[in-house]
This record gives C-alpha cells, structure tokens and sequence, in this order.
C-alpha cells in the first residue's frame, strides 16, 4: 500500500514538473524543474521495480548503507567545492581567467556562491548528515527511526544541491549570503531538513542508552536552530509559481539584520554546534578515551545556545544598524570567546595521557589541528567583532582568512579525521590504506591553510590601511583600483594554498578509494557484513 | 505603549534575567551531588554498542 502511495506521488512531482517546466518564464527555473522531473522519474521507476518485495525486518542491525553514500558524497562534493574555489581564486589574482565566451554563467560572480554553498551545504551538510545518522545510532544502540528516511534524506539533500547549484550559474538567486537557494529550492530544504528531524529525534526517542549523549545535543540542537533560522530568513513572496524571482518579506536595515542573524548563526550552530558534535564523538572514539571532562562539555553546549544566537549585528558595524544592537552583537561576540575555548580545551585534553598517539596516528593529529583552528578562529572572530578592530577588518580581505582559517581547518580538518574513521569501519575494512598518504594529505592542507591565511591577513591589513591613509590636507591617497594592483601577490600566494588544499582532499579520496577497493575486509568478531 | 518599546523593555530586564538565570541554573545543575557517576557512564557509552543495536532491540517493533 504504502508503495502505490510512494509511486502516486512520485509521478504526481513528475507531471508538475514537466508542466512547470513546459511554462517557465526563466531558464534556471526551467533547468531545475527538468532537474526536479527526472529525479522523480528515477525515483518512480526505482520504487516500481521493488515494490511488492518482502521487507526484511533489520532492527538488529545499524542503518549504515545511508552513512556510506553519506561519506563517498561528502569526499565527492568536497573535491567539487575546492576545486571550484581554486578557480575562483585564481580568477581574482588572474581576471583574464573571466573568460568571454563563459559570460554570464563561469564568471567570478557566478562561481562564488557556487563555491560557498558547495563547501558549506554540500560538503559539510553531507559531513553533517552522515555523522549524525552515524553517532545517534552508536550512542542510541538503535537503528535509525523510520525505514527508509534516512534515504528520503540524503537523496533530498543532493538534489537540493544540483537544483541551487545549477540556479546559481543559470542566474537563480535571492542574493542573501549562504541563503542564495531561491523560493522552491527553500522549500524542498525544509521538507528534508524536518525530515531530518524526524530521522534525528525518532532515533533518539527509542534509544536503549539511559542517556543521550552530547554530541547528539549538539547536532539536534544544529538541525532546530538551522530549521527556524532557514524559515525565518528566507520568508519572500514568489513573483510566479512558474519563475525562480522571488520578493522579500522585510527591506533595509531589518532585512540586512534577519540576513546576518541567519547568516552568522548559520555559522554558529551548522558549522561550530554540529562539527562540535562530530569532535564530542569521533575525537574520543579515535583516542580510544572518554571525554576530558563531560561536565564542562555541557557547560560549553548551554554557553554557545544562549550566547550565540545574539552575536549577528557585528556583522553590520556602522551601519544603518542602531548603535545599541551593533554593540550588543559585539558584547555577545567578546564573551563567546571563553566557552568556545572551554570546548578547545576539552577537546585537547581529551588525548591526555594519550599525547604519544600524535606522534604515530595522523589522524588524530587532523583531529588536533582541527581543535586547534577552531581555537584560533573563534579567538579571531570576537577580536574582529570589537568595533575599533572592524573599522579596520570589515569589508577587507581578512574577514575571508578568518572564514577560510575556520572553514578549512576546523571543519574541513574535522571532516578529513571523520572520514578516514569512518571509511574503514563502514565498509569493514582493516584499516586505511596508507597512513604515509594521510601524513602528505595532513601536511599539505596545514601548509595551505597557513599560506591562505597569512596572505588574508596580509592583504587584508593592507587593504584596510590604504583605505584609510588621508593625506595632510585630508584627502584619501589611495584609489580602490590602488588597493587592487597591490594585492596581486598575496592572490597568487592564495591560490596557491588552496591548491594544496586541493591535492591534499584528492590525495585523501584515493586513499578512500583504495582503502575499500584493496584492503582485506577485517576478520570480523561477528559473522557476516551487515547486507544492505 | 507601542510593540517596539514594549519588547525592547521586556528583553533588556525580565527575560534579559530569566535567560541569564536559567544559563547559571543550568550550568549548576551539571554540578549537582551524585551527577559525576552518571556523567562517566554516559561519557564512556560511547564505547558500548559499536557493532549492533541493543541486544532488546528485536524484531517485535516496527517492520
């Protein structure tokens, strides 16, 4: 029954879009509806061919097919997102690379948020997914709620990626930052994320541990406030059922502030609370250790929920912003500082008594530069948040070094340990491949991330003081075509670490690669490998 | 009074406390007697159930 009902509504989504696509008033539109089509057509067809069969009933064993597709996309899109980042660097540093006969779809301002929503929605929402289905399980000992859910969500997910994806370059945009995905796309977002939820909290609620574990606090704690961030910001009127245009609900100032309300908790809660909950898991699992103290663990989670949530407005530092909220934002901001490290500090100590691990397993050494990074940038954000400091940061450079110290070495390192933790267990594997070829990947993306970030800091610093260098009679020096010429080098030092960054993720997918193709499959304590 | 003064009051002294009372209460409350043995027991539940699901998990819920 529940499968004709699976197979209505399938080629019920068919037909719509087809019609859809038949009357689009615009090419994005009409691209993601072909997209939205046949995804429902493969759907359909795939649910045809099993219907009927017997369900075998696995609640004794983990749902970890999901987890599977869940790593391979997660070093998939990965690869994707610093490969399209590369290029848009090497576009700054070489406009030429803005080529003619690409005008329109694969210049810079297409490519960017391109670049952003695939390294942030793609490879970390995949990350997040995946180590979420992973750690609920684990932590709950129950498979995960509600069949074929976890399913709907990883599909739902990677479709939401090619329809923004190929809206971007198309053209489709409501031109927030991190929330470009325009008004169908948010909508097919928030019918998997609550799906997610459902996935998350079902697993939860029948879980045979007394006690739900932190990290799960973490990720649930990221998938609720993502949820109300995502339905408040993106509040808009479509302009037609049948176009991708779409209008805001506010303007001005309280549309700037819903935007960096979103925009700077979507950095707090999906990139710090969720990647907090993969540390709180994987960090002790790798150490073979419990937590360094689990009481400080809960304090660190109810300080970033109650603090978090105010630090937006140092985003809108003298602007039309009242003064009171940029303050407060910056206040927020400042005290953020010390729980943030209280979780550093956690997180490290969590190898205490076990520090010669670093000397012999790489990947924990990933996993402690990740601490590391998350250390440094969450003390370089409140710094940049103090309003003397971002008269002179905003708008330059170093707000990206600050982004990229973040997003490569705390999440992006976090990512890499989590995968190569992952990889061999899930498909019951003895052991990586090659250590030697996490040690190359290891070093390789520190030294990038520092080439990246000592040239934003550089170009940023110098950027904010030609702006402002008057001379004697109070006439600025420098033209921003000035600023421009003099960046050139530190734009090629960029490009550069992330290039390295780059063959670091690639070095890391075909030690993946081969680590299911050519390892042994581990003499198992239990019989047989989990068939699904 | 107007919604704007209203919230802008509300939010800079009552709830402006109870959310701080509640952040200490709730850092407090990590503190409280008794609660270490159970904090060790779920930080090293991690370590439990690795391979499979509880053992009482079987096949009488959900198909």
């Amino acid at each position: 029954m529940w499968d004709y009902l699976k197979l209505a509504g399938l080629g019920l989504v068919a037909v719509c879009a087809a019609i859809a696509a038949n009357y689009a008033h615009d090419l994005a539109y009409q691209v993601n509806a072909l997209t939205v089509m046949l995804a429902a057509g493969i759907a359909f067809l795939w649910v045809l061919r099993g219907a009927g069969d017997p369900k075998p009933n696995l609640q004794h064993e983990y749902f970890d097919g999901v987890v599977r597709a869940g790593a391979i996309a997660t070093a998939f899109w990965g690869a994707v997102g610093f490969l399209v980042g590369v290029v848009i660097a090497l576009q700054l540093a070489f406009p030429q690379l803005n080529f003619e006969f690409l005008q329109g779809y694969g210049n810079f301002g297409r490519l960017r948020p391109l670049h952003t929503s695939a390294v942030i929605f793609a490879f970390g929402g995949n990350a997040l997914i995946m180590s979420s289905f992973y750690i609920v399980q684990r932590t709950s000992a129950a498979r995960l709620f509600g069949g074929n859910l976890g399913w709907f969500v990883f599909w739902g997910w990677q479709l939401v990626i090619v329809l923004a994806a190929t809206g971007y370059v198309l053209g489709a945009t409501q031109s927030k930052e991190y929330a470009e995905p325009v008004w169908y796309v948010d909508i097919l977002i928030t019918v998997v994320w609550v799906a997610f939820l459902i996935a998350f909290m079902g697993t939860l609620l029948k879980r045979k541990e007394p006690h739900i574990y932190v990290a799960n606090w973490f990720l649930l704690s990221m998938i609720l406030t993502v949820a109300m961030l995502h339905l408040v910001n993106n509040a808009a009127i479509p302009v037609s059922i049948f176009g991708s245009a779409q209008v805001q609900l506010y303007s001005g100032v309280q549309d700037a502030m819903v935007q960096w309300w979103y925009g700077h908790n979507a950095v707090g809660f999906f990139l710090t609370a969720g990647f907090l909950g993969m540390m709180y898991y994987f960090v002790p699992k790798q150490v073979e250790r419990p937590v360094f103290s689990y009481k400080l663990s809960i304090i660190h989670f109810w300080a970033l929920i109650f603090l978090y949530i105010w630090a937006g407005p140092h985003h809108l530092h003298y602007t039309a912003l009242p003064d009171w909220a940029s303050t407060l934002g910056m206040v927020f901001s400042v005290i953020l500082w010390m729980p943030s490290w209280g979780g550093m500090i956690n997180g490290l100590m969590t190898l205490s008594g076990a520090w010669d691990k670093l000397r012999t397993d790489p990947i924990i050494r990933m996993m402690v530069v990740s601490i590391g990074f998350y250390g440094m940038s969450t003390f370089e954000g409140p710094m940049m948040s103090i309003k003397a400091v971002n008269s002179l940061s905003h708008y330059t450079d170093w707000t990206i070094g600050h982004v990229h110290s973040g997003a490569l070495g705390w999440n992006g390192m976090i990512t890499f340990g989590v995968l190569y933790y992952l990889v061999p267990r899930l498909w019951n594997r003895e052991g990586l491949y090659s250590l030697k070829l996490v040690s190359w990947h290891f070093w390789l993306a520190t030294i990038g991330i520092v080439l990246y970030a000592s040239a934003m800091w550089v170009t940023g610093i110098m950027e904010g003081l030609m702006w402002r260098e008057v001379d004697a009679n109070g006439f600025l020096v420098n033209a921003f075509a000035d600023t421009v010429a003099a960046k050139f080098p530190m734009y090629v030092v960029r490009a550069l670490g992330g290039l390295l960054f780059l063959t670091g993720a690639l070095i890391m997918c075909w030690n993946l690669w081969m680590t299911v193709r050519a390892q042994p499959v581990k003499a198992s304590q239990h019989s047989a490998v989990p068939a699904e | 009074m107007e919604t704007y003064s209203f919230l802008r009051h509300l939010a800079d002294s009552w709830f402006l406390l109870a959310m701080t009372l509640g952040f200490l209460g709730l850092c407090l409350w990590a503190f409280r007697p008794g609660s270490r043995a159970m904090h060790q027991d779920v930080a090293t539940s991690i370590f439990r159930n690795d391979e499979r699901p509880a053992e009482a998990t079987s096949a009488k819920k959900e198909g």
